[in-house]
């Protein structure tokens, strides 16, 4: 059992070493002019044959941060995840990511193109013939476009049969409030965050039921395996959290609600540590996957919200009428804002985290000028690697502490809100 | 154009895309996040030093803390990145 476990443990860590290359392949075209008040190196690919020189860092870190439709094992190998992609007056197309071609050989399906990772659709303005069937697809070209408000924006064509479509990305679930924007598709597929959601959710399933069977084989006795293991977490999750924050009456209803929020959040986080597939994804740091969590604690706290808790909110007890409409404004944004609050705080840490153990990996790219100097990226590598290293323990106690916040916080909210009168101290 | 002061309203004022604030934004919470988390660190010890047998609540409540005062930066940090995105 321990050889296979040492074997096992080898054949990982070798499997990891094979992701030598950072970056996509297709060039980099180099800086924009100089004086254009620009404080990064754009890597803007002007033609199909531009060759392979520089390395932008910048753009390596987001697409590693960012969610994609197949799943990268290592570079040039992906896993392909399904599509479902819906156009409105054009229908649904699905199949698998691989339909749209691989990194060498890009396709054009019903007009979707795969640009680094995710897929976009030609524009309308690219006409009824180019937007059905399938076609061969040279290459992605990136150009930076100035539009009338001054600001920049990067655009994407696809380059079929010697003309340039430009392409659009999928439109986003906001409507565009933060950037982004209603373009001619939305993008329903399983993606690479998906993916690992479930996944994290099959891994759930799966602990949780061991630990079941143990109670159900130990009925008296004293813990035994995976119980063992689990069970100093629910106990200080019932102990420390639920009890002491929604108080003994009304624990027991929300006690799997809490215990799923932190332990669907620590998996989740420490699945996005782990550097290669099935974890690699950035998951807790997609902010719409935390809005969804947010929102379902906002939802499970507000609807089990008693009379008390409402009168609270809207018209406060206890203090002079005239000051009793501005709390109310105060306690319904506060309504928004705490969730809010849940929201951003996971993704910002876990977010950060990435990026920093990213830029510390890219110092190995950029020393040894994307593969050129060993010397350089030997060095590279050893203060990268000690840094990561230092930073890798620093992202694993954030990896428990931010489910254990959001625990924590939203057994308050919940709290606030069953609390029966006279509990709480009135003035 | 080399005078300095022409550079350095072009630095901050650039009328092309986003002057260079959102970095600074996000470099000033850093430094509350710093101040807070050294209090918070400095008062933990000073407590663990009065009464050792207290050391894991305190440590506890340490890390706790930390996470809430490291959140409110990490707002500011977000919104200095939103700066360069939008």
């Amino acid at each position: 059992m321990k050889l296979a476990l040492r074997a096992l443990f080898l054949l990982v860590f070798c499997f990891a070493l094979t992701s030598l290359n950072a970056q996509h392949d297709d060039g980099d075209h180099g800086d924009h002019s100089a004086d254009d008040g620009h404080d990064q190196a754009t890597t803007v690919h002007e033609s199909c044959s531009d060759g392979h020189e520089g390395y932008d860092p910048a753009s390596v870190i987001l697409h590693h941060i960012a969610d994609a439709n197949h799943f990268e094992v290592i570079h040039g190998v992906n896993l392909p995840l399904p599509l479902f992609l819906y156009a409105p007056g054009h229908g649904f197309t699905t199949g698998f990511s691989n339909m749209l071609g691989n990194d060498e050989e890009l396709k054009s399906v019903d007009g979707y193109v795969m640009n680094h990772g995710r897929v976009n659709r030609l524009a309308d303005t690219a006409g009824d013939a180019m937007l059905a069937g399938e076609f061969d697809v040279e290459c992605i070209l990136h150009k930076v476009e100035v539009d009338t408000t001054g600001k920049e924006l990067d655009t994407y064509f696809a380059k079929i049969n010697g003309k340039e479509y430009k392409l659009n990305a999928a439109s986003v679930g906001d409507g565009g409030l933060l950037g982004g924007g209603i373009t001619n598709f939305y993008d329903f597929s399983i993606t690479k965050n998906v993916f690992t959601m479930l996944f994290a959710a099959l891994l759930l399933i799966f602990l949780w039921m061991a630990v079941a069977r143990g109670y159900k084989k130990n009925d008296g006795q004293a813990p035994s395996g995976i119980q063992s293991l689990m069970e100093p977490f629910f106990v200080f999750l019932r102990d420390e959290i639920s009890i002491p924050m929604i108080g003994e009456k009304h624990y027991e209803k929300f006690q799997p609600f809490i215990m799923t929020i932190f332990f669907f959040i620590l998996f989740c986080n420490l699945l996005g540590l782990v550097p290669f597939i099935p974890g690699s994804a950035n998951v807790t740091g997609n902010i719409a996957v935390t809005m969804a969590l947010a929102v379902i604690a906002a939802v499970v706290a507000y609807t089990n919200g008693n009379k008390h808790f409402w009168g609270h909110v809207l018209w406060m007890p206890g203090v002079p009428v005239f000051v009793k409409p501005l709390l109310t404004v105060v306690e319904v944004l506060g309504l928004v804002i705490k969730p809010f609050s849940l929201m951003v705080r996971l993704f910002a840490n876990i977010t950060a985290g990435h990026i920093i153990i990213l830029s510390l990996i890219s110092l190995i790219f950029i020393f040894g000028n994307n593969g050129e100097s060993v010397m350089g990226a030997s060095a590279g590598g050893v203060v990268g690697v000690a840094f990561t290293l230092f930073m890798n323990c620093i992202e694993l106690l954030v990896a428990f502490v931010q489910p254990f916040i959001f625990a924590i916080l939203t057994a308050s909210y919940i709290g606030a809100a069953v609390e029966e009168h006279g509990e709480a101290a009135h003035a | 154009m080399a005078n300095a002061p022409w550079l350095l309203i072009r630095l901050f004022f650039n009328p092309l895309n986003s002057n260079n604030m959102g970095a600074i934004g996000a470099g000033i919470a850093a430094l509350g996040a710093g101040i807070g988390i050294g209090m918070i660190g400095s008062k933990a010890t000073e407590s663990i030093a009065r009464q050792p047998e207290a050391a894991g609540d305190i440590r506890s409540a340490m890390i706790l803390t930390a996470a809430f005062v490291e959140g409110a930066a990490l707002f500011a940090i977000v919104v200095g990145l939103l700066d360069k995105v939008l």
